[in-house]
């Protein structure tokens, strides 16, 4: 892979059209391997539901991470984050974020698992 | 937006029912094997997943909204291993190019440790890896990617190439080959792990 395959410099108006602009989730919540499961099986009810809104809360029937809900619907962090946040909101979705600085516990944890693979 | 709350079913899952995630990183120049490393070992198909670069992105203050003709991609390759029942271990490639340094401090946030790639006939283009790491103070570990063609150099003599910190474990590995990556994140978890052991020692000494 070269350097310029990192990069795609073309424009992303559709998915920014999406969330209207708005660039940071309000929820500080969204981390790359945050986990993710729905609450509810539909967003009857509300307004200003996108049909993105409603992608991701099928992909989350089970728990499932941020990371793989943006290569699963093909959108950027960013976007995922803004209508994940929406989803919060309207609580229709559980969070789990990741400890934010793992214990010597946890580690000993991963490494029983890794060698038993 | 309404504020009339769907009468939603009984939650299905406590939130500490939910996976916990831990995340590595794999580091490295372009070429050295990233990529690799990271399908070789994932039990999904390793995802590709972008983030976009916006002025908001980059932490400067714009006021006037998101720029849609000013963004660009970041690509990321990332993989996932289970564990056990709720622990799953993430694999991030981080990506190449310093203007991506913003990404880096994401995906380094909370990260267990980190691996290095490099090929001993470029080292140079691993060099702001290990910069990073030593900054931010992230442990990890070096891991010479075996590529076919390149002199095999005793460990040692790469350690003093890259002038690294004595305690910074250097391995061999073939990011091709299960086993050897395998073994190459249970060196990176147990520095990790000794790191923490003698911080938590000495706090509890002062
Ligand atoms: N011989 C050998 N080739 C490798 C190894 N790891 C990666 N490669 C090859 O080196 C090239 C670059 O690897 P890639 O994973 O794309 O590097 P990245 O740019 O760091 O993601 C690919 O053609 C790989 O097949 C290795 O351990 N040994
Ligand atoms: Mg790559």
């Amino acid at each position: 892979m070269s350097d310029s395959d990192w990069v795609d410099d073309g424009p992303l108006v559709r998915p920014y059209a999406l969330v209207r602009g708005r660039t940071r989730a309000r929820h500080d919540v969204f981390d790359l391997v945050a986990f993710v499961v729905a609450l509810v099986d539909t967003l009857q009810g509300w307004i200003h539901i996108e049909p993105e809104h409603t992608r991701l809360l099928i992909l989350c029937r089970k728990p499932v991470s941020v990371s793989e809900l943006s290569a699963g619907t093909n959108l950027p962090i960013g976007v995922v984050r803004v209508l994940l946040g929406d989803l919060l909101d309207m609580g229709a979705i559980r969070v789990r974020e990741p400890s934010e600085r793992p214990s010597p516990q946890l580690i000993r944890e991963v490494l029983t698992g890794l060698r038993a693979l | 937006m309404s504020s009339i709350v769907p009468r939603g079913k009984t939650p299905p899952l406590a939130a500490d029912d939910l996976p916990q995630a831990v995340k590595i990183l794999v580091a490295g120049g372009f070429g050295t094997g990233k990529t690799t490393l990271v399908s070789t070992i994932s039990e999904i198909t390793p995802f590709h997943t972008e983030e976009t670069l916006t002025r908001a992105s980059i932490g400067i203050d714009d006021t006037s909204g998101v720029e849609l003709k000013a963004t660009t991609t970041v690509a990321m390759d990332f993989g996932r291993i289970t564990l056990r029942d709720r622990l799953d271990l993430f694999l991030f490639g981080t990506p190449g190019q310093d203007r991506f340094w913003f990404m880096w401090d994401e995906l380094a946030a909370g990260a267990l440790c980190a691996v290095v790639l490099v090929d001993t006939r470029r080292l140079p283009v691993s060099f702001p890896s290990i910069d990073y790491f030593e900054r931010r103070r992230l442990p990890f570990v070096v891991a010479v990617n075996s590529f076919s063609g390149s002199r095999a150099y005793p460990v040692e003599t790469v350690r003093a190439a890259l002038d690294l910190n004595p305690d910074v474990p250097v391995v061999m590995c073939d990011a091709r080959q299960r086993r050897s990556v395998k073994d190459l994140l249970i060196s990176a978890l147990e520095h990790a792990l000794a790191i923490e052991e003698r911080a938590a020692a000495r706090e509890k000494t002062s």
